[in-house]
């Protein structure tokens, strides 16, 4: 019974989290809200026994990832969102649709399922048990991750390398000029 | 053993990623529709971990499995968040804007 209560406490932070990132219109205050999800979401792992994937969610997830995003806003200092009108015939096909089909899905769900149920802290979701899987049965799709990380480290330095490191290679040319450059494939 | 049945999570799960959707959708700010990719990413891996905790009850040695795949849609989440906030930061230096109606060529 406790354990209902965990997952509808967690599960309705969870949700609320998400329909306050969209309806926020600052980008910081979605990032915040987008925190609170995966935190809340970490509770909801470690009600179904993965403590270790709570664990990396806290650390990877709201932690390292959500701080990137974080400093790119205030990087780029991004302000308040502009509106711009949908079309109407998209709200009015469109709210009707997705409430039918989201209705519908939690009516097979909750209704039609055969008696499904998730054990409540039973799963040997510990590191070792992890470690053993993925070191073993997973050891390639392991290294292949390895792989991609280092691209996309290489990608992100090749694509947000600075204007003023172009420039100095184009003594003559202005800072304007440097998009120019780059269209013009003389420079990255 | 205390349960909780399966569809409480996948109804959940299911709800996180339509509000990503709607939010991939309805927002125009390039890092909110980042965000909400996000938001999607996390709901499947609600559901990765509800099915390996219920084929793990139900006997299944290899059910641990779905925890693993958590972590490999992790890598995938962290790899396409560098890149794509770096794709970002080299379409506002060239454009000076951050609304997607704005962005509307290839070239950057």
């Amino acid at each position: 019974m406790l354990h209902l209560i965990l997952f509808l406490f967690f599960g309705t932070l969870c949700v609320a989290g998400a329909i306050n990132l969209l309806a926020q219109s600052h980008p910081i205050n979605s990032a915040l809200s987008l925190i609170v999800v995966m935190a809340s979401l970490a509770a909801e792992y470690l009600l179904l026994g993965a403590e270790f994937v709570a664990a990396v969610q806290v650390i990877v997830y709201a932690g390292a990832i959500m701080v990137l995003f974080i400093f790119v806003i205030m990087l780029l200092n991004a302000g308040k969102e502009e509106r711009t009108k949908g079309s109407r015939i998209a709200i009015l096909l469109g709210i009707p649709g997705t409430l039918l089909g989201a209705v519908l899905i939690a009516w097979t769900l909750l209704y039609h399922a055969s008696g499904e149920a998730v054990p409540i802290g039973a799963l040997p979701g510990g590191p070792q048990a992890i470690a053993r899987l993925l070191f073993h049965e997973f050891l390639l799709p392991f290294e292949v991750t390895s792989i991609l990380i280092l691209i996309a480290i290489m990608g992100a330095v090749v694509l947000a390398s600075r204007p003023e490191a172009i420039a100095k290679r184009h003594p003559d040319a202005t800072p304007k000029a440097v998009p120019q450059l780059v269209a013009a494939g003389k420079e990255r | 053993m205390e349960t909780i049945p399966l569809s409480y999570y996948l109804l959940l799960s299911g709800i996180l990623f339509v509000c990503g959707v709607l939010g991939f959708l309805i927002k125009r700010n390039i890092i909110t529709i980042f965000m909400s990719i996000e938001l999607m990413l996390n709901g499947v891996n609600l559901s990765f971990v509800a099915f390996a905790a219920h084929w793990h009850m139900m006997g299944n040695l290899n059910a641990l499995s779905g925890q693993v795949f958590v972590f490999f849609v992790m890598v995938v989440a962290a790899a396409e968040a560098t890149v794509g906030l770096a794709i970002i930061i080299a379409v506002f230096r060239t454009r000076e804007t951050l609304n997607v109606d704005q962005v509307n060529l290839l070239k950057l």
